[in-house]
């Protein structure tokens, strides 16, 4: 509890924002409302928005789950229990049934890291990836999930340091909105290891010789990463961040902030004319 | 989604009893397809049975039958695992190419070779459960038939269902000449040729293939052939990746001096079961090489289809991909 007798000092700001107050009050009172009279008018409004809120708290408090709660605040149907590796931590879970992998990540694990965007498997966005393959959580029952290892786009870094591929989205701007991006990294981390045992892709040139590793072209990249739809376009800089991180060779950023005779334009007069 | 039972078995039998004694439960085994079809409210099975625990993933050379020295695939194995494993690459890079053709990597990371065998038609009629269709609900009619029909059937279709099927690995299967081997109620295995598992609309389009309720895929057998040095599998499609194709076409040839000993072309995005190219195939055996030839076969294959108001385009375009493909196949099926 606050102790209610210490003095409450006030910033600079919150004091012009209670002065400002008062003085509307005092206005008040200059037009027949006493101060007192205002206050009143305060506190009953107060008391109602309360009294609402208690009534919906009420009638959200009425409603009694079905029979198959485990704990939780809302009905599940055909409980399955599910104990799964999430980023190396064991999480066991009580799912409905028809809980997907990616409504149980992001509603019950509170990793919202992963995206749902179209939720039927053509958009990429729930990209994570399950014992090392790359796989679409919203196609995935939670409850298939039993014993696995599921690593999304929060347990890439290691701490505070980024996993090269998401510091390489940074470098290249792969993203605008960023709202793919966490399966676009998901999806291109995997890729690396993809390339890495030799695997093809309909683009491979001749499927017969098996490379110990491949190495991808841009046109190999853009093939392997066409499950992860970018609504942006941010295509050609997400291929130069997988490019960068699948070579180990620095690849040219192709933007930069403004400098100093960049800003300047805008500085025009003629220019910031109305109209122009 | 509708609420339903989710149980997990461990062998075969317990699968297939489990599924068969009720006639609206279903195996689960990569989901990708069902899960999209059960979220759009189109499948509404009361069980699913998890499968995926079952030991059906080998792929290795068929050891005794008449399939001796060809490849088996298990119906379990995912289609990454069957697209890049040394026995197919080497000896069945059609089937490669063409299970790398669809979907995304994602998807083919999770979906099952059998999985991709029952997967259904994309037919946005079919999808659309305020859409009359005959294949979700036999009897209410076909959308497709005077609608939007552009990615339908030219071939084989009946005036119930102008759907078709699509997949691309089954293209390269019936190409193969495949055989399905199902474990049913009774223990006892039945083998299938892949040209008769997937079935014509008729007047049962709901019928996707000739599996029975229960029955199990548990492997592909591939016979083995000498097309690995002149196969190739072309997809052509609205986008450049992930899409599903307007038409495809696998064609392989065995060659004996000038001439074509033997050829298989079969075709994807054209019917409701991924279609054999029979006519084209008669022609090219003991003919030679050539484009020319090529052209006929396509025009001789070409010539039964039926075209539907906005899908006339593929007739040319089938003609065309089969031309393509078989050139392709004869520059050792490199892109």
């Amino acid at each position: 509890m606050e102790d209610e007798s210490r003095e409450i000092k006030l910033t600079d700001d919150e004091q012009e924002l209670l002065n400002e107050l008062l003085d509307d009050s005092a206005k008040l009172s200059e037009t027949g409302e006493s101060r007192r009279q205002f206050l009143r008018n305060v506190s009953a409004a107060s008391a109602a928005i309360l009294a609402t809120q208690m009534l919906a708290e009420q009638k959200i408090t009425a409603y009694t789950p079905t029979e198959n709660v485990s704990g939780a605040s809302y009905a599940i149907e055909n409980g399955v229990k599910v104990v799964m590796k999430v980023n190396g931590a064991e999480k066991s879970l009580n799912v409905d049934s028809r809980m997907t992998l990616l409504d149980a990540l992001r509603e019950r694990l509170e990793l919202t890291g992963s995206k749902k965007g179209c939720d039927h498997g053509q958009c990429g966005a729930c990209t994570v990836i399950i014992e090392g393959r790359r796989v679409l959580s919203c196609l995935t029952l939670a409850a298939t999930c039993e014993g696995k290892e599921v690593t999304t786009i929060e347990g890439l870094a290691k701490g505070d340091a980024l996993h090269p591929m998401q510091a390489a989205f940074i470098k290249h701007d792969g993203f605008q909105c960023g709202y793919c991006t966490p399966g676009q990294i998901c999806s291109a981390v995997a890729l690396l290891s993809e390339a890495k045992n030799g695997e093809a892709s309909y683009v491979t040139a001749d499927v017969r010789t098996k490379a110990r590793a491949v190495q991808l072209s841009d046109e190999e990249i853009r093939e392997r990463m066409s499950g992860n739809i970018c609504r942006c376009g941010a295509y050609p800089n997400i291929v130069a961040a997988i490019k960068e991180v699948h070579t180990g060779k620095d690849v040219a950023q192709t933007w930069q902030f403004a400098g100093e005779t960049g800003v300047a334009i805008f500085e025009n007069a003629e220019m910031n004319k109305e109209g122009a | 989604m509708r609420p339903f039972k989710y149980t997990k078995v461990n062998d075969a039998a317990n699968a297939v009893q489990a599924v068969a004694a009720n006639a609206n439960s279903k195996f689960l085994a990569g989901g990708t397809n069902i899960l999209d079809l059960m979220k759009e409210d189109v499948e509404r099975p009361d069980v699913l049975v998890d499968i995926t625990q079952l030991n059906l993933t080998q792929i290795k050379t068929v050891s005794e039958g008449v399939n001796k020295g060809g490849v088996s695939i298990g119906g379990l194995g995912k289609n990454t695992d069957a697209a890049n494993h040394p026995l197919i690459r080497q000896n069945f890079p059609l089937l490669t190419q063409a299970i790398l053709a669809g979907a995304s990597a994602q998807i083919r990371n999770m979906a099952t070779n059998g999985g991709n065998l029952n997967q259904r038609t994309r037919c946005s009629y079919f999808y659309d459960v305020a859409m009359p269709c005959n294949k979700r609900e036999p009897g209410t009619g076909c959308g497709a038939l005077e609608g939007v029909n552009r990615m339908h059937a030219v071939f084989g279709w009946s005036n119930d269902c102008v759907a078709v099927h699509p997949s691309d690995m089954c293209v390269a299967l019936v190409a193969l000449d495949a055989v399905v081997k199902v474990q049913g109620t009774d223990g006892a295995e039945r083998r299938i040729p892949f040209i008769d598992y997937h079935r014509l609309p008729g007047n049962t389009p709901q019928k996707d293939n000739n599996l029975n309720q229960g029955e199990l895929i548990t492997a592909i057998e591939i016979p083995k052939n000498n097309y690995a040095d002149k196969s190739y599998y072309l997809k052509v499609r609205d986008r450049a990746s992930y899409a599903f194709a307007l038409v495809s076409v696998a064609a392989a040839l065995e060659i004996n001096g000038n001439k074509i000993k033997q050829a298989r072309v079969a075709m994807g995005g054209v019917a409701h079961k991924p279609w054999r190219a029979t006519e084209a195939e008669k022609f090219l055996t003991g003919k030679e090489a050539t484009e020319a030839n090529f052209k006929q076969a396509a025009e001789m294959e070409m010539k039964q289809a039926k075209q539907l108001e906005y899908n006339k385009f593929k007739v040319e375009l089938g003609k065309r991909a089969i031309v393509r493909a078989l050139m392709q196949a004869m520059n050792g099926g490199k892109v």
